[in-house]
């Protein structure tokens, strides 16, 4: 996909998540105290309330855990049909992330499917995209 | 009687799209009709809710807040609420309830009125909600991937049943089917003629497994529910229909990190809150701003087992208005238009009163549920004649 994706606005929850990619890494908010992860990233561990929280580099591995193919032209410079994920990372438990599976055609996409992250750098943005492994 | 709260008046505006009339006079329609159904006065008044409230920032969305009716009607009120955090749109109807049980309002107004399809149409006068710079909150984890609408993030909770549990499209499609169905026999419902399954078959995707009659469309309407204490029913001239429980459960405030939709905890939790069991059903009214919601608020709702939703509507038999448990018997949001969750509770009133016309569903109905919400929301009402 070439179109313009909605640019995120930065702040200190989120950064992480949004700029690890230029570092090769998929960064999710992960607890020192209990090690349990947040997601979406907050300020506290969802599971603890510590505020002992950080930016942790998982794997960048997981699974498909649903997804759809979508049709409709949301916004005119979308190239469709497409499809939209709900991944289920691999190390980081109880995480799942929307994403886009590319680089396969749209019909060859199954639930199960073991896939990998790829960034797609805009505007300083990367954002996590993921591709079947083979 | 006192600590009771009960639906005593309903009303709905013209219901289109690319309305002329202006949100606020859709609202006063609706308004008039319900508060003259109860046989009340705009004097008798004293509470206001609705959800999400006014929306500065997508005014189509809900262009109208409390502050509008509370002007407009000239009220003097004692309680009001008008709530994007609330549990979902049915939401503003269930803290209607639990106000007027606390005896901190007699008689309130309960308003959801929508404007998506005129305000499209005007965007200088509606303009367009930006939707791709400086995203924040929730929609920084769907947006940036193309997931701009609620039917991709619903989609993939229906292709898991597809690929988990086998729901076909056949089976999906009784959903619109059925609403279609319905609603030709509803003069104030959009739609006007059935939805054969051959046509629902060829019809183009949307994000599948929805096509796009698995898809409300933008409507405009307002629908007005008219909340009264039990120790009010003297002033009005209706049959008083009891809010007989009331739920808004969610696990997890989140599309797309939640197992299951807050349907399932709500529906659970709906019957923890009441002597009724869910055998006592006469008709549902579940939410279908996409169609596969009403098979999540049937397994929710224990009326069938987690992953067997679809088999309980395949055929379309069973949720039909002659069926064993008749189901959005006024066309729901797919067949009557998206009154946004409001239409549910309106429609249960109707058929538990008996004023259904052609649709009315036969054996002097007593009890029904009336949903609203999809992914985190979810509000359930349980709702009696008694």
């Amino acid at each position: 996909m070439t179109w313009q994706r909605s640019r995120i606005r930065l702040d200190k929850d989120n950064r992480a998540f949004w700029t690890g990619g230029a570092n090769g890494q998929l960064s999710i908010c992960k607890c020192n105290d209990c090690g349990g992860f947040t997601h979406p990233p907050r300020e506290f561990c969802r599971h603890c309330q510590s505020e002992n929280v950080a930016a942790h580099a998982v794997a960048g591995t997981g699974v498909i855990d649903t997804y759809t193919v979508n049709y409709q032209k949301w916004a005119p410079d979308m190239e469709v049909p497409f499809v939209i994920a709900r991944v289920r990372l691999d190390g980081a438990e109880d995480v799942c992330l929307t994403t886009n599976i590319i680089n396969c055609p749209v019909d060859s996409v199954d639930i199960d499917d073991r896939v990998q992250v790829v960034f797609e750098e805009q505007d300083g943005i990367w954002y996590p995209l993921f591709e079947r492994m083979v | 009687m006192a600590r009771e709260a009960y639906i005593t008046g309903i009303g709905m505006s013209e219901v289109g799209v690319r309305l002329t009339r202006s949100p606020m006079g859709l609202t006063m329609d609706a308004i008039r009709e319900a508060v003259a159904d109860a046989g009340l006065t705009l004097d008798q008044i004293d509470g206001v809710a609705t959800y999400p409230g006014k929306m500065q920032t997508f005014l189509g969305f809900s262009p109208i807040g409390v502050d509008d009716v509370i002007e407009t009607c000239g009220l003097k009120t004692r309680w009001h609420s008008g709530a994007a955090e609330a549990t979902a749109q049915l939401g503003a109807i269930a803290d209607a309830a639990a106000a007027v049980r606390s005896g901190l309002a007699r008689h309130i107004i309960c308003f959801r009125t929508v404007y998506e399809a005129a305000a499209m149409a005007r965007p200088e006068e509606f303009p367009p909600l930006e939707r791709r710079k400086d995203i924040t909150g929730n929609s920084q984890w769907v947006s940036p991937f193309g997931a701009f609408s609620a039917a991709c993030w619903t989609a993939q909770f229906a292709m898991r049943h597809m690929k988990r549990y086998g729901m076909t499209r056949e089976q999906l499609a009784q959903i619109a089917i059925n609403d279609h169905r319905n609603a030709a026999l509803n003069p104030r419902a959009m739609v006007d003629e059935p939805l054969t399954l051959e046509k629902y078959m060829e019809t183009r995707m949307i994000s599948s497994p929805f096509c796009l009659w698995d898809c409300d469309r933008f409507t405009d309407a307002s629908t007005v529910v008219i909340v009264s204490a039990g120790d009010a029913l003297d002033e009005v001239k209706t049959t008083p229909i009891r809010i007989a429980a009331t739920a808004g459960s969610c696990d997890r405030y989140s599309w797309d990190q939640a197992e299951w939709a807050s349907a399932y905890p709500t529906g659970r939790d709906l019957w923890l809150n009441t002597d009724y069991t869910v055998n006592d059903l006469d008709m549902v009214q579940l939410y279908d701003g996409f169609a596969f919601q009403p098979i999540t608020w049937l397994e929710g709702l224990g009326i069938c087992a987690v992953g067997e939703g679809h088999k309980f509507i395949e055929g379309g038999t069973r949720i039909a208005l002659d069926g064993e448990l008749p189901m959005n018997t006024g066309g729901g949001q797919l067949g009557w238009g998206r009154l946004h969750g409001f239409g549910f509770a309106f429609e249960a009133v109707v058929q538990l009163r008996g004023e259904g016309g052609a649709r009315q569903i036969k054996g002097d109905p007593g009890l029904a549920v009336a949903t609203s919400g999809g992914g985190p929301m979810a509000a359930a009402l349980l709702l009696a004649r008694d």
